[in-house]
């Protein structure tokens, strides 16, 4: 049911990716996308095709697992590609097809595969970072990151905690919508058939109580949180105090590397390896 | 003629998240069958799998491996209406007071038979009858809010909520979690009288005392596997194995075979507290003479 959801969840393993320094990860998964963005030629993505998957088998996460990742993205992905298809149209650019109103021009297909490819690669990205750093560790980096900024009165603490109090709960809120779900079926509830209208309402009896345990979690949360004197970030000092290794100067040369082959290879090839009309 | 009720487990196993780092075997080839007019009650210590097996029992688990077979008929096989079938084999879950939803009371326990497809006049006889079954006054609480009643109405609400459909077999997993002791024998009391009723009863229970006094039938589960199967009589006798997998056996038996230690000469398989009484009365007599 709601158990393929691999964004955001972390793969539990123990692998040098995993033992990496959040920030250092943080800024480097930045990088990565940063990366994504210069490329301009498939060669380009080819390479970081394989970097990401180097990456993946240096953290022990199967690659499957990050290609699914990607199937809840799948309309968005289609949609981008098909919108790009027939919508770039410029008079420049000779036409592939052409049929009545239809025209797809070969600008239009590379516009196409290319934003697509660019979605592919933010989500498999990020999908790195999220699997290989814990939601504690996760928000421990962005506290730390974001922190020079708490001169300019910036809620650092405060939003690295809501994060990592999300986070924390997602897992928990897909076992109870699970639950709630399985114990309305068990009354006959229908959530599978019947059109748009009945599915919308055969959604109130799970969101119902699924919002009123959410803010009773919440409530319990907020108290026994009171309870151990929580009271903000001002003061509070750290149980793992991160420390920057060999292995973080590694992973940041290894990325620096791979943005400095992306660029020489912009700058050698400027319009891609070309092969027949298309070029690479 | 009736056909004779059963929902048979055969070689049932489950494992949760398949293939995957989290993947964890929680049944393993269980065999067990369910009989027409049975009062089973499922115990094992927390997280060997009890509540993974009732959910096989009305078709909202898949089993990895097996079969679950209610009256003769694969629940699992591809023209089975799982949906019409649930409504038979009424399933109420751990702590559900959780799952009520609407405006009011009444409401919410018609959820059910709407769902049948009933008529309304059928729906609120119905509603009537499942909130009398379970001591809910339908003149006062009908038209409140859930969620403004005591923890204790609240289950009794979901309870009537599930026999509300009249299901054939009520399956409950541990009903009386989290509930006072009043509330406890409350509850109770309401799926005796169901039992004694006709309807045939799973219970998922950790009050060994509450087995000795309801069930017909014991399972024992340990880590996922189906550890001893038989009447109460014959379960409670086996003080070892029992607190091998983690469980005790009812006050009364524990009584009995201290007793028996000490050379009192009691049969070994008592484990309720009418029969040791009777037991111990008798002997008194014998010894004091009168
Ligand atoms: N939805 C789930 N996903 C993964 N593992 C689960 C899930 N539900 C239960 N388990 C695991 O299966 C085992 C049996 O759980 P459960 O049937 O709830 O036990 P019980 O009801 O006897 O306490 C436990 O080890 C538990 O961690
Ligand atoms: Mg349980």
């Amino acid at each position: 049911m709601l158990k393929n959801i691999t964004l955001g969840q972390y793969y539990p393993v123990d692998s040098p990716v995993h033992r990496l320094d959040p920030r250092v990860k943080i800024l480097l998964a930045i990088a990565m996308i940063v990366a994504v963005f210069l490329v301009k030629t498939l060669a380009g993505y080819a390479l970081i095709l394989l970097f990401v998957f180097l990456v993946s088998k240096l953290a022990k996460v199967p690659f499957k697992l990050l290609v699914k990742g990607l199937k809840p993205l799948r309309f968005i992905l289609i949609l981008t590609f098909l919108l790009n298809l027939f919508f770039t149209n410029p008079a420049d650019s000779d036409a592939l097809v052409s049929w009545s109103f239809i025209r797809i021009s070969t600008a239009g297909l590379h516009q196409a595969i290319f934003f697509s490819l660019r979605l592919i690669f933010l989500v498999l990205a990020t999908s790195l970072l999220t699997l290989t750093t814990s939601p504690i560790q996760l928000s421990d980096g962005m506290e730390l990151l974001l922190s020079p900024l708490k001169v300019i009165h910036f809620p650092a603490h405060e939003l690295a905690m809501m994060m990592s109090i999300a986070l924390r709960f997602i897992p928990t809120l897909l076992e109870e919508t699970d639950k709630i779900m399985k114990a309305q079926m068990a009354r006959g509830a229908d959530f599978e058939s019947g059109n748009l209208i009945k599915r919308a309402k055969a959604m109130v009896p799970l969101l119902v109580p699924l919002f009123v345990s959410a803010f009773r979690r919440a409530g319990d949360l907020a108290m026994a949180m009171e309870a151990r004197c929580y009271h903000g970030g001002k003061g509070r000092t750290r149980l793992r105090v991160l420390k920057l290794t060999v292995d973080d100067a590694l992973a940041g040369m290894a990325v620096a590397a791979l943005i400095m082959l992306i660029i020489a290879e912009r700058t050698l090839f400027p319009g891609g390896i070309v092969i027949g009309r298309f070029s690479l | 003629m009736r056909k004779a009720m059963s929902i048979e487990l055969r070689h049932l196993s489950h494992v949760y998240a398949p293939g995957t780092a989290f993947s964890s075997v929680a049944l393993n080839d269980i065999s067990l069958t369910v009989h027409d007019g049975d009062f089973l009650a499922l115990v094992g210590h927390t997280g060997c799998g009890k509540s993974t097996l009732v959910q096989h029992l009305n078709g909202l688990l898949k089993p990895t491996d097996g079969q679950v077979l209610v009256d003769g008929e694969d629940l699992n096989g591809d023209k089975v209406d799982r949906r019409k079938l649930r409504m038979r084999i009424g399933l109420v879950f751990q702590y559900p007071e959780y799952q009520l939803f609407e405006e009011t009371v009444a409401k919410d326990i018609a959820f059910g038979p709407k769902n049948m497809g009933l008529s309304a006049e059928e729906i609120d006889s119905r509603v009537r009858w499942a909130m009398e079954k379970v001591h809910l006054n339908y003149d006062k609480l009908a038209e409140k809010s859930p969620f403004e009643l005591s923890g204790g109405q609240m289950r009794r609400v979901a309870i009537a909520g599930v026999l509300a459909m009249q299901p054939d077999y009520l399956i409950l997993d541990e009903p009386t979690a989290g509930l006072d002791p009043h509330g406890r024998d409350r509850i109770l009391g309401i799926v005796k009288d169901l039992h004694e009723g006709g309807t045939t009863v799973v219970m998922v229970s950790h009050s060994m005392d509450d087995v000795a006094q309801l069930a017909t039938r014991v399972a024992v589960l340990s880590h996922g596997t189906l550890k001893a199967e038989g009447t109460p009589r014959e379960i409670f006798r086996q003080r070892e194995m029992m607190a091998e997998v983690g469980l005790g056996v009812p006050a009364a038996s524990s009584l009995c075979a201290a007793l028996r230690a000490r050379g009192v000469d009691l049969p070994d398989d008592l484990y309720t507290r009418e029969e040791l009484k009777d037991h111990l009365l008798r002997l008194w007599k014998e010894v004091s003479g009168c």
